[in-house]
């Protein structure tokens, strides 16, 4: 069966096989900054914007997300105009291996939008999800601070 | 101290925005036309001999190209442990073999066009195993009449086989006995640490292809790039030089990718079918067929005098290497041989270690590699003796520490599978990390005064730790640097970045010794057609070993460019000759001449030559590096849960080269191990299979686990290291296991004597310390025996 989506901005028709998750069918269409292989959504390195609203696209069917808009990593910012999560994520060494980092930056985007002002404990349970092994989250968490201050002088 | 332009600052981590920014940049991010997919048959029995496999209808199903077995595949003795040659480790491993000794040994592989093909096909092998008994509790491995796991003729460096050793160390100073003789209190401890597994994010990959010239290439995400091409080639019995090893970014390692596991597979079925190779570890796959730590029982005896100096400290180990003993001696070492030193006031030492085979999980190198397993063992005994004497822990430590300008005899007595090395300390803070840790903490308003809110107790615990900077004498790396018309360098070198920054740490060393900015800095790693060799990443190697490399190629190449500027300027030596902001300047006569001019009158006006250089570094020194680990816990008496509310790690690792980076490594040990301490457990059952091999069940750290942690970085200058730096990457693994049980201690008086301290564990020591305190029994229960 054919899928119609919105990948960062972009119409794609896809041809799916029936039972498919999200993950595979982006992945095998070149997306491969959508990372993970749990398959259970216990890791969120999946992780990816379903009209806005994250989600691990190892746990949702490819014919569900129909006519949805999808947002990866490079929905958010690309190397030549990285978005200032990503900024923060760089220079507060948030990224050490970098494998959970498109997750956990599309998590903490979704937040941002919903709540531009989080605390602490807000950053921390919207990255609840994404689970890093390098990190130890702390630095993760003041990235995210640190972008609401970039996201404002941008403004 | 020199004031450094680039040592010691934080320069962005070179990667970090291609990462974030998702760049195909990992081993899986590319697709190869025509590529197999390969997916594994596991045993379903802990130990079993196959008497026969069909195959036949998985060979015949749709999209199967090959399926691997015992019958059809090389039958090489090796070890799959990515260590330096001759490796320590026994050659007790075959590719497949008639012989399965765990649930999860590998019985077969098939590659298919597609990964549902393959998947399909695996189930269609049909085996037939003779089930034998198995040994699922190290405690009876080496008891008489244990079935004997390695019973294959060929085995080679196992210590006793017919016993299930896989490796046995014995190594004493001093007296022993004497010692505690002439001690005024005996302390003696036994604890046990559980299976763990290292869960990088991204799990293990491989693929394999044919160059244009008919050489396999092996695109892998390992930590040793140039041991895995010894390996394969080994295994496979095809000469070195038909490999090349491709290291590209990689989803974290921890130790598990010190391994060859896939790569040899991958490798055999392209050179087989000329055809690209792709295997892929699920998560489950990941926890019952890569590797875990070695769980380990320990007995820590320490006497100690009336004024706390120890006298006479003696440990026993018992280590699980699993199946196969794959860096199982020199874990077991490590054990020792990472933790003793520290107190080398004591002149009695004794370390004896019996590394025992099991039919469970395949144990390996996991960041702290045997010393977290015995400092979670020491460091509480050596608060069981402050408690025995009345005096305060930090004190104790300070009485016995190791200190600038002293050795300990366990230096030479125990290396990495043979003798060490004698080894003085020349930087060492822990007086000052104990110091700064326990002020942060508040240890002097709150240790010895639990607080206590309805059901919750607060407490608090502390430990000290060191570690090593690679293996002396043994762990080599080499960096070989050339210069552009722009004067920027190309540095390709063999160390492996696993995603802890190394490659930006190399980028800085090289600024600072030629007076550039590290962007002008390319750095190429790992490879093993272009790069020259590195052990590769572990045993905490990577900026001392392979960042010594690359400064001693920017030295050398720091040479040739005055030479250059000598002539150029007409002067007769380069004495007064500095390099700064991307010139050459003579102090003397103030003649100067940039980077950029030198490179193009050498490649194209006079004298044409290439400037480049080779440097490698290989050390006598294994610099420790030190911390002081403190924590505050809240326990929960109603429901066992103990939460950690603050963690302070005071670190010296010499010079901080990149300080943030040197932060991710402490936070990122620490939340590891807070995960080891706290919840992470292999759950097994009757029958050796594994029930828990997923993260719904197996509890990592996620953001809301993470209490407040506050790293102190003591810097000191290590006179061995490049630019005065020494390791970080491990040690800060070792502190939350013995810190916690410190805290729990301090807290409410009960002492858990297995890992992780779960709170069924917690609750049972308290009803045991409430029988205890009623007088209900007069002898103490230990909660863990049954
Ligand atoms: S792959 Fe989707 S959550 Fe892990
Ligand atoms: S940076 Fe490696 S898993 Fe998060």
């Amino acid at each position: 069966m054919k899928v119609h989506y919105t990948i960062n901005g972009e119409k794609k028709i896809f041809e799916i096989k029936p039972g498919e998750v999200l993950l595979d069918v982006l992945r095998r269409n070149g997306y491969s900054e959508v990372k993970g292989n749990c398959y259970m959504g216990t890791c969120g390195a999946c992780t990816v914007l379903i009209d806005g609203v994250p989600h691990t696209s190892c746990t949702i069917l490819a014919a569900k997300v129909d006519n949805k808009s999808i947002t990866t990593i490079k929905g958010v910012g690309t190397l030549q105009h990285p978005h200032p999560l990503q900024k923060a994520f760089v220079e507060k060494g948030a990224v050490q291996c970098g494998f959970c980092t498109p997750g956990a930056i599309l998590s903490a985007y979704a937040l941002l939008k919903e709540n531009p002002n989080p605390t602490d404990e807000e950053i921390k349970k919207a990255l609840d999800g994404n689970v890093c092994r390098c990190t130890g989250y702390v630095q993760q968490v003041e990235a995210v601070k640190f972008s609401i201050k970039l996201l404002k002088e941008e403004k | 101290m020199k004031e450094f332009k680039y040592i010691g600052k934080n320069t962005d981590k070179r990667d970090a925005l291609s990462l974030a920014t998702g760049q195909p940049m990992f081993v899986d991010d590319i697709s190869l036309p025509n590529m197999l997919q390969v997916k594994f048959l596991y045993s379903t029995y802990a130990h079993a001999i196959i008497e026969d496999i069909d195959t036949t209808e998985a060979e015949n199903y749709p999209g199967v190209k090959m399926v691997l077995t015992y019958k059809n595949t090389p039958h090489i003795i090796h070890t799959t442990a990515g260590q330096g040659w001759p490796e320590p480790s026994p050659y007790d491993t075959y590719m497949f073999n008639k012989k399965v000794r765990f649930v999860g040994d590998r019985v077969a592989a098939v590659a298919a066009e597609t990964e549902e093909e393959a998947a399909e096909a695996i189930k269609l092998i049909k085996v037939k195993y003779r089930v034998l008994p198995a040994v699922l509790d190290m405690k009876d491995a080496m008891k008489e009449g244990a079935p004997i796991i390695h019973d294959e003729e060929e085995i080679k460096g196992a210590y006793d086989p017919k016993h299930n050793l896989a490796a046995h160390i014995f190594v004493k100073a001093g007296d022993i006995e004497k010692g505690f003789k002439e001690s005024d209190v005996i302390v003696e401890e036994t604890f046990e640490t559980q299976y763990a597994q290292h869960c990088p994010i991204e799990p293990h990959i491989t693929i394999t292809y044919l160059d244009e010239y008919g050489r396999i290439v092996i695109r892998t995400s390992t930590q040793v790039p140039f041991h895995v091409r010894r390996i394969v080639a080994q295994a496979l019995n095809i000469p070195v030089q038909k490999i090349r090893v491709i290291k590209p970014r990689i989803g974290g390692g921890f130790g598990t990718k010190q391994e060859i596991i896939l790569e040899e597979v991958c490798a055999y079925i392209t050179m087989k079918t000329g055809r690209p190779a792709r295997a892929l570890f699920s998560r489950e796959e990941e926890f019952i067929s890569s590797r875990t730590r070695h769980p380990m029982q320990v007995n820590v005896k320490i006497g100690a005098k009336k004024d706390g100096t120890f006298n006479a400290i003696k440990m026993y180990v018992l280590s699980n290497t699993g199946a196969y003993g794959t860096h199982g001696l020199t874990v077991a070492s490590n054990a020792g041989s990472k933790t003793l030193p520290l107190y080398n006031k004591a002149p009695n030492v004794e370390f004896t270690a019996d590394v025992v085979y099991t039919n469970l999980p395949v144990s390996g190198a996991y960041r702290g590699y045997g010393a977290t397993q015995g400092y979670a063992a020491l460091e509480q005994a050596v608060d069981e003796v402050a408690y025995k004497l009345k005096m305060d822990p930090l004190k104790i430590r300070k009485k016995n520490h190791i200190r600038s300008g002293e050795t300990s005899p366990i230096f030479r007595a125990l290396g990495e599978g043979r003798e060490g090395v004698t080894q003085y300390i020349q930087s060492c803070a822990l007086d000052e990390l104990i110091d700064k840790g326990a002020k942060e903490i508040g240890w002097f308003d709150k240790f010895g005064k639990p607080k206590r809110k309805g059901n919750k107790v607060r407490g608090v615990g502390m430990s000290i730790h060191m570690q090593g900077s690679g293996i002396p004498l043994i762990d080599m790396g080499a960096a070989t640097l050339k210069m552009n018309e722009d004067g920027s360098f190309n540095l390709t070198y063999g160390g492996t970045d696993l995603g802890t920054g190394l490659d930006t740490v190399a980028a800085q060393i090289v600024a600072e010794t030629l007076g550039i900015k590290p962007e002008q800095v390319i750095v190429y790693a790992s490879d093993t057609d272009l790069t020259p060799f590195d052990v590769g990443a572990y045993a905490s190697s990577g900026t001392f070993v392979s960042g010594g490399a690359v400064l001693n190629a920017a030295m050398k190449v720091r040479e040739q460019i005055f030479d250059v500027a000598k002539e150029m300027f007409g002067e007769f030596d380069t004495k007064n000759f500095v390099l700064e902001n991307g010139k050459v300047i003579s102090k003397a006569t103030g003649k100067s001449v940039t980077l950029s001019e030198i490179a193009y009158h050498t490649l194209y006006v006079k004298n044409q030559h290439q400037i480049a250089a080779t440097g490698s570094f290989v050390s006598p020194y294994s610099p420790p590096p030190f911390a002081a680990h403190f924590v505050e816990i809240e326990v929960d008496e109603e429901t066992g849960i103990i939460t950690p509310i603050k963690y302070v790690a005071a670190v010296d690792c010499g010079v901080p080269i990149n300080p943030e980076l040197v932060r991710g490594q402490i936070i990122g040990a620490i939340v590891n191990g807070l995960g080891y301490a706290l919840t992470e457990e292999y759950k097994f059952t009757d029958s050796g299979r594994m029930v828990n091999p997923n993260f719904m069940e197996y509890k990592i750290p996620s953001a809301r686990d993470i209490p407040e942690i506050v790293t102190i970085i003591n810097e000191t200058y290590e006179p061995t290291g490049p630019y005065g730096a020494k390791s970080v990457a491990e040690i800060n693994i070792n502190g939350p296991i013995p810190a916690i049980g410190n805290a729990l201690y301090n807290a409410l008086g009960i002492r858990l004597h297995q890992t992780p301290y779960t709170p069924e564990r917690v609750l049972e020591a308290i009803e045991a310390k409430k029988l205890l305190d009623k007088g209900k029994v007069s002898e103490p229960i230990d909660p863990e025996q049954e």
